[in-house]
């Protein structure tokens, strides 16, 4: 296999308790992550499980350096960006992109649609930014009708089209969706789903896709690490993990979405 | 809609006088009549034609100093009101923004700046600076500073934290470009109410500084200085002093409300 595109090394991250009496001095630090080892390859769809609290989504913002790790090193093809100052980061903004979970919070209420998908090309010197943002919005399947209006005119689902949109919209080379379709109805989860699949494939993206979801995972996903209290538990391809998960807590995460099925015929006994 | 075309029609009217007061004003408003002193305004009995709103104990006419003190309070609202929102909202947004000791130095200069009392600050200002037009504004600007910084200050850290901040950064926007092109569109409608409602308070408190004369020379027109010239006459002539009050009450209200309809009639998150 090809150099990896992202090459995770013994990742720590510790933020300051705020919450922690003290009376003088900075607040004591908690571990977040902990050493956390992993390769993203080219082209991977990689999803990223665990419950609540487990620091998927703290691991998926250190990825594209929304934080910046305490410890361990990130390789963003072969390059280090662990401690990239925000001037050197700028080089590779464009290749690392991230879809929010909630897009009613991450698309700015005051900019139009086409705006919120013509801005990150303009700021990366796309030219013809605006015809660009134009038939993203047909690439995502909004149409270019939507352009001018703003997020809250938009449905939960169309908004989500949106955030799509405006991080491929750069093309870039990862790309980061984090619980991007745990706030909307099971159908249009399918559609948005579909949707990426269909982006990924056709653009050649490495994917990294955090969900407490495991069917969402199952569908769209060839590898997956299982994420517990910061540290991976298990990892590799999604069908063996999900077949013959070797961890305990592993099954119990998918015990406790797979009960019913599991236990088929409980209601007439 | 209906308070947007009520107080945008009182400022509108306002705006106009102040502009064309050479040609609106029935009277030059400094012209002394003694034989028609404390006219009546014209729906009470014994007014003189062409004296609308009576005279005062000078026999100076009421409506042409009216007209010519909305200059005054105009300029003050609109100089007065737009300094103290350039400084405080600039401060203000740097701090809500930049967080750490931006935001504690600034936040310290606005506590001490409030623990002062306004109005003895204002005197005090313009005991220092000299009386005039330019230190009045000056004065309304460098002590209400402190109420935008405050509110755009905490709308500011507010806006910060949301999600769109973060996808500026991962579009690759530079810090200070976040600031200007991200959070300050959804501080705005704020800062639009925040800066009709200042102008009003300016309004008033050049009304004050003119009360106890410390505002322009005396002779030139100002509500503030009308009403207290009133006061001595409330007796024999109320209407020296009611006709500006009603003014000043009317301006001050239309600014606030012109404001409130403003920003929910341009905001598009709330159209």
């Amino acid at each position: 296999m090809a150099d990896p595109l992202l090459q995770v090394r013994d990742l720590h991250l510790a933020l300051p308790d705020l919450n922690a009496p003290r009376l003088f001095g900075p607040a004591p630090q908690v571990g977040i992550l902990h050493g956390l080892t992993f390769d993203i390859p080219r082209g991977a769809t990689l999803g990223i499980v665990g419950e609540s609290g487990s620091g998927k989504s703290t691991l998926g913002r250190c990825l594209v350096r929304l934080l910046e790790p305490t410890g361990g090193t990130i390789l963003l093809n072969g390059d280090d960006i662990t401690h990239a100052s925000p001037r050197d980061l700028a080089a590779h903004r464009r290749d690392l992109q991230m879809i929010f979970q909630d897009p009613m919070s991450s698309l700015n209420p005051r900019h139009s649609v086409l705006r919120l998908i013509a801005d990150p090309m303009r700021l990366h010197g796309i030219q013809d930014a605006d015809a660009k943002a134009r038939d993203m919005l047909d690439r995502v399947h909004l149409g270019r009708r939507f352009a001018d209006r703003y997020p809250h005119q938009l449905s939960g689902g169309q908004r989500q089209r949106v955030g799509i949109a405006r991080a491929v919209g750069l093309s870039p080379r990862f790309i980061l969706a984090d619980e991007i379709v745990s706030g909307l109805d099971v159908s249009t989860q399918a559609q948005i789903i579909r949707l990426l699949e269909e982006l990924v494939a056709d653009m050649d993206l490495t994917l990294a896709f955090i969900s407490h979801d495991l069917s969402v995972i199952r569908r769209l996903c060839r590898e997956v690490i299982v994420l517990r209290a910061g540290q991976i538990v298990e990892a590799g391809a999604t069908s063996k993990i999900f077949s013959a998960p070797a961890h305990p807590y592993t099954a119990a995460l998918q015990s406790s979405i797979a009960l019913p099925e599991l236990d088929e015929g409980w209601l007439l006994s | 809609m209906v308070r947007l075309w009520l107080s945008g029609g009182w400022l509108a009217i306002l705006v106009l006088a102040a502009i064309f007061a050479p040609w609106i004003a029935p009277h030059d408003p400094l012209a002394q009549d003694l034989f028609l002193e404390r006219l009546p305004p014209v729906w009470i009995d014994g007014a003189e034609p062409g004296y609308y709103l009576g005279t005062d104990s000078l026999g100076r006419d009421v409506l042409s100093r009216m007209i010519y003190g909305a200059r005054i309070a105009l300029i003050v609202a609109v100089l007065a009101g737009g300094a103290a929102a350039l400084i405080g909202s600039t401060l203000g947004l740097l701090a809500g923004f930049y967080g750490g000791w931006t935001d504690r130095i600034v936040g310290r200069i606005i506590d001490i700046w409030m623990s002062f009392p306004p109005v003895l600050f204002a005197i005090l200002l313009v005991a220092v600076l000299g009386t005039g037009l330019h230190s009045v504004i000056l004065a309304i600007a460098i002590i209400d500073w402190t109420r935008f910084a405050r509110v755009i200050r905490a709308e500011t850290m507010a806006q910060s934290r949301m999600d769109y901040v973060a996808s500026a950064v991962v579009i690759g926007r530079s810090r200070l470009g976040t600031l200007a092109a991200e959070v300050l569109p959804n501080v705005l409608p704020t800062l639009l109410v925040l800066f009709s409602l200042e102008m009003g308070i300016a309004v008033i408190v050049e009304a004050i500084l003119s009360f106890v004369n410390l505002s322009i020379s005396s002779d030139d027109p100002t509500w503030g200085g009308m009403i207290a010239e009133g006061r001595t006459q409330i007796h024999f002539a109320p209407w020296v002093l009611v006709v500006p009050m009603v003014a000043l009450f009317l301006t001050v209200l239309s600014f606030s409300q012109f404001g409130e309809g403003l920003k929910d009639r341009i905001d598009p998150v709330l159209r």
